[in-house]
């Protein structure tokens, strides 16, 4: 029972920074239907200005948190300008595929400045509590915490502000909401800055974590986010989450029960399995086509 | 049609490029060594550690007034190629180089995904190529009969012996009884020394308790360490690399778990300890060689190292810089910039005293014989523990 | 959006083109090196090339002529190379006759992709769009993790002892091949069923379009010139490992198409032949390549958001009959926004 319980509350803190990171995969999907597949690596420049915010800085830790939320949230809006708008009228896998380009080029900048892993000095103090015999430590309650109450925030931007009505209104038709003068380019901006903020705080929150940084870790990170949005139903925020914190539970709860060796197969094979059951992920609905 | 006009502006395009990425002739005589290292894709580190200790073997020679060859002095030039950690490119680039007809021998590719391929290549271009850190014992043997290689040497002792060593000294130094298992199932050293210290783990009548795997790019290992806690073992080892021991040891301990870590040599860089936050004070590894009880050599290449790039070095950079030292005593030995004559001249020499020790090559075998250290992590150095014959 | 032309082709335009370049190709690929006009680099990277195109052509089959976007192509490549390599090493007996055994490798590496390929048409019956990518995804993952745990084909240290019977006249065949066969399928009415798919599903359903069998066609046909690259492969590097077939391999793939221009397999050929050369000409800056390599992806996909080729096709590559029917359609995914 104990091991459960221990096992559950890791599965809560991979899962909460799997939920922020796709967030932003389906912040962008829900009003662009495009992938941002340069997303994982946003996530990892988050985590590199929190590195260099701890290190060179010794800035305190929600100033850390703020500054790599603003830094990514520019960096998102810049490749949104720069990279994806001009492509807006094009096929859509055209600016999948720029923005695929996006994400080499920003993992293979950092690794020009740094080819050597990094450590991300401790943000906080950890102190490791034992309720019975279960360890509980202070970063794992801070992760969580701070990724519930992030996702609070955007699920209260995106239902209760105008800003939130505007971009559903965009994710409903943008043609519609442009003739009621709604100006798309600064709302799409806006989420793009929006989703990669998101992603630079799961940066933060992943160096507390796991307090090494390398150019390369956005990668499986921003795979495995994907999934975990489109298992909940890519475009719908809440479906992220519940696909982030239920891939969490999956792959930690795999290797708990069974041989780790076959965690990949295992985990990789319920996905399949859910999708034959679920073609639209668990929240989503069949878009209507039509002819 | 203008699709032909612009596929043509795209060709002349592409002529440009692969011009100007060809090479110029230069006047003083000059020897000419490939470098293949891992300078993008999984494993940057390794890539810019062996290039730049690489750099510097080359310099300090050129420094010294060149390689003396035959009676001529020659200048040292690198040729650098990136083969991005793949098994393709390393191919590539092995042959870009064994083609190039100024080349007289490959240092590299370090990981074996690359080595093989390349070791391939340049075994059937007759070019001699020493691979720093490759320690699958395939690297240097013909895949189809099992006979060592012509052409392909190692700086490095091999997966065999290292698990071996360590499982010997989890037994008769830690004396443990039970010990877990968690390594990186998708990387091939780290499989190949786990399977071997299982296997002499339990002949010895020791008991492995938990064997776990993770996939590389994992970050999350709080699965695997709690379960290695429940079995509570002795000793745990992991063969893994140093990005991620850092974040395993630091789960570990905020998981609770008490027993040693025991890793192998890709543990052995100086940011270790810092990538760690400390939390490998205490754990055994095994390594080339011994900093704190180092020989002149490794003395003298410690210091020059730090000197020139602000960084201690790592095991791929004393490894590579030996690989050169080989390679230019060979140069010397032959008498000529040859290929064929380099590679006899290689394959005799009797004894090579570098930075990693003291290496011995049997004949026809390009596996040398070394021996390895096991280290302790304590007050933040690497402290000599003992050292393991072959 | 085009008619589906419901007979066959004609070839009257520039016949015999392929035929041509087939026997041209060959000749060349045999005799240049025999005589030493090309340097084993030269020998080495034309075969690259030669692989990637079959590569490229085949995931644009599904990606482009389909519409659908698979990321999970090095999967297949996968089967097909330790299929193949498996059957040249354990089964076929080396020696003389080793060499004309090896189609047949090849061939059966192919086929147990193309079966695997079906499975996920299968599954692409009820699933589409991105969900039907992260299948093609977790397709890609189970058979890297499977592969890594079968110790009988050397796990994740790789499977060693492959001959080398991969040369440049079988690989310029295989492509060669590769491109035959995808355009005249692409130009057949199961071709056109194919890209019905693309251009409307609903829409081809009603007008009496078989899509689950386009499917099936699609990703079997697609899969199995996945599998055929990957025992080329691997009886080219003797040396094959599960990390070789991972999601940047795929990656690599999809650059490659979309950067050569999707529904064209003329833009396959040039996308595959420029990204091979420009990473090789670029080797020599090291760790800027991959910074500049996407730079320009980027740049190009700006100034050219189809790809080099974008739905247009070189005149050689396409039977006479056809090319208004392509302008029509290509035309349509424009106003549909959707690829």
């Amino acid at each position: 029972m104990l091991y459960v319980l221990q096992q559950t509350l890791n599965a809560l803190q991979l899962g909460s920074i799997y939920a922020l990171i796709a967030l932003g995969y389906t912040l962008v999907y829900s009003i662009l239907r495009m992938i941002n597949f340069a997303h994982g690596d946003i996530f990892m420049v988050g985590g590199f200005v929190c590195f260099a915010a701890a290190t060179y800085l010794q800035l305190p830790f929600a100033v850390t948190l703020l500054l790599a939320m603003g830094c990514t949230a520019i960096l998102g809006a810049g490749l949104e300008r720069l990279a994806y708008r001009p492509l807006r009228d094009a096929p859509r896998v055209s600016a999948v595929i720029t923005a695929l380009g996006c994400g080499i080029f920003l993992e293979h900048f950092v690794l020009w400045l740094s080819p050597y892993p990094q450590h991300v000095p401790a943000l906080l103090q950890n102190q490791t509590w034992s309720l019975g015999g279960l360890s509980v430590s202070s970063i794992q309650t801070a992760i969580v915490a701070i990724a519930v109450a992030l996702m609070l925030v955007l699920d209260f931007i995106v239902q209760r502000t105008m800003l939130g009505l505007a971009m559903r209104g965009i994710s409903m038709d943008m043609k519609a909401v442009a003739l009621m003068g709604v100006p798309v380019d600064l709302v799409i901006s806006s989420t793009f800055a929006f989703g990669a903020a998101l992603g630079g705080a799961a940066g933060v929150l992943y160096s507390l974590a796991y307090p090494v940084v390398d150019p390369y870790m956005g990668v499986l990170m921003g795979w495995k986010a994907f999934i975990a949005a489109v298992l909940g139903g890519i475009g719908h925020i809440r479906g992220a989450v519940l696909g982030g914190f239920l891939l969490g539970a999956v792959e930690i709860l795999v290797t708990a029960f069974l041989p780790s060796t076959y965690r990949d197969l295992t985990v990789f094979t319920l996905l399949l399995m859910l999708l034959i059951v679920r073609p639209h992920g668990i929240l989503g609905r069949p878009t209507l086509q039509k002819v | 049609m203008h699709v032909n006009r612009r596929s043509g502006i795209l060709a002349c395009i592409l002529a440009a490029t692969l011009a100007a990425a060809c090479e110029k002739a230069s006047q003083v005589p000059t020897v000419h060594i490939g470098l293949i290292a891992e300078l993008s894709g999984d494993l940057p580190a390794v890539g810019a550690s062996s290039r730049t200790a690489a750099e510097m073997a080359v310099s300090q020679v050129n420094d010294a007034g060149g390689l003396t060859i035959g009676g001529r002095s020659y200048r040292v030039e690198l040729a650098i190629e990136d083969n991005a950690s793949k098994a393709d490119q390393s191919a590539s680039a092995a042959q870009k180089l064994a083609s190039d007809s100024d080349i007289v021998a490959i240092v590299g590719p370090n990981a074996s995904l690359g080595a093989i391929p390349a070791a391939e290549i340049a075994e059937s271009s007759g070019m001699v190529m020493i691979t720093p850190w490759s320690t699958n014992p395939k690297t240097t043997l013909d895949t189809r009969t099992g006979a060592p290689k012509k052409y392909v040497f190692r700086a490095c002792f091999t997966d065999p012996f290292e698990g071996r060593v360590l499982a010997r000294f989890a037994l008769d130094t830690l004396h443990a009884h039970t010990a877990a298992i968690l390594y990186d199932q998708s990387s091939e050293a780290p499989k190949s020394q786990s399977e071997l210290f299982k296997t002499i783990f339990a002949e010895a009548g020791g008991t492995i308790v938990a064997s776990e795997t993770y996939t590389s790019g994992d970050k999350d290992f709080s699965a695997q360490l709690t379960k290695i806690n429940q079995s509570a073992p002795d000793v745990v080892f992991l063969p893994a690399y140093y990005n991620d021991v850092p974040l395993v040891v630091q789960q570990a301990k905020r998981l609770g778990i008490k027993a040693p870590f025991l890793g192998s040599d890709a543990w052995s860089s100086p940011d270790l300890i810092k990538l760690s936050d400390n939390a490998v004070e205490g754990f055994y590894f095994c390594n080339h060689y011994a900093p704190d009880v180092a020989t002149p050599e490794a003395a003298r290449f410690v210091r020059a190292y730090t000197e020139t790039y602000k960084r201690a070095p790592d095991d791929v950079a004393a490894l590579t810089y030996d690989a050169f030292g080989l390679l230019f005593e060979a140069l010397r030995g032959a008498g000529q910039v040859d290929r064929r004559a380099t590679r006899d001249a290689l394959a005799k020499i009797p004894t090579y005293t570098g930075v990693t020790g003291t290496m011995r090559f049997p004949e026809g075998s390009g596996d040398p014989i070394k021996s390895a250290v096991m280290l302790q992590i304590r007050g933040g150095k690497f402290v000599w523990v003992t050292n393991a014959n072959p | 959006m085009s008619t589906p032309k419901l007979h066959a082709p004609s070839h009257r335009h520039r016949k015999g083109m392929l035929p041509a370049l087939l026997a041209g190709g060959l000749a060349a690929s045999y005799l240049l090196p025999y005589f030493g006009v090309l340097s084993p680099y030269v020998q080495l990277i034309l075969i690259s090339v030669g692989v990637n195109i079959i590569l490229t052509s085949s995931l644009n089959l599904v990606n482009g002529y389909m519409g659908e976007f698979s990321v999970g192509h090095a999967g297949f490549m996968a089967v097909g190379a330790y299929g193949a390599a498996v059957l040249s090493v354990n089964v076929l007996p080396y020696g003389a006759a080793a060499p004309w055994l090896f189609p047949l490798a090849i061939v059966a590496g192919g086929l147990a992709a193309a079966l695997l390929g079906c499975v996920v048409a299968l599954l692409s019956f009820k699933t589409r769009g991105d969900y039907l990518a992260i299948v093609t995804l977790a397709f890609l993952m189970i058979v890297k993790s499977t592969l890594e745990n079968l110790d009988v084909v050397g796990g994740a240290r790789g499977f060693l002892g492959i001959e080398k019977l991969t040369t440049l006249p079988w690989v310029v065949a295989w492509s060669v091949a590769t491109i035959w066969v995808i355009r005249n399928l692409v130009h057949s009415r199961y071709g056109r069923d194919i890209q019905a798919v693309r251009d409307d599903e609903i829409a081809a359903n009603q007008t009496g379009v078989d899509t689950r069998r386009a499917k099936v066609l699609a990703f079997s046909v697609s899969s199995f010139f996945a599998g055929v690259a990957g025992g080329l492969l691997a009886h080219h590097l003797q040396f094959i490992n599960p990390r070789m077939f991972d999601i940047a391999k795929s990656t690599d793939m999809l650059v490659m198409v979309y950067l050569g221009g999707i529904g064209s397999l003329g833009g396959s050929i040039l996308g595959a032949t420029i990204y091979t050369l420009l990473l090789e000409a670029l080797r020599p800056l090291g760790a800027f390549r991959m910074m500049l390599m996407p730079l320009m992806l980027v740049l190009l996909m700006l100034f050219r958001p189809r790809g080099i080729m974008g739905m247009r096709e070189f005149s050689w590559l396409l039977p006479a009959c056809d090319r208004d029917a392509r302008e029509a359609a290509a035309s349509d995914v424009d106003k549909d926004g959707k690829a």
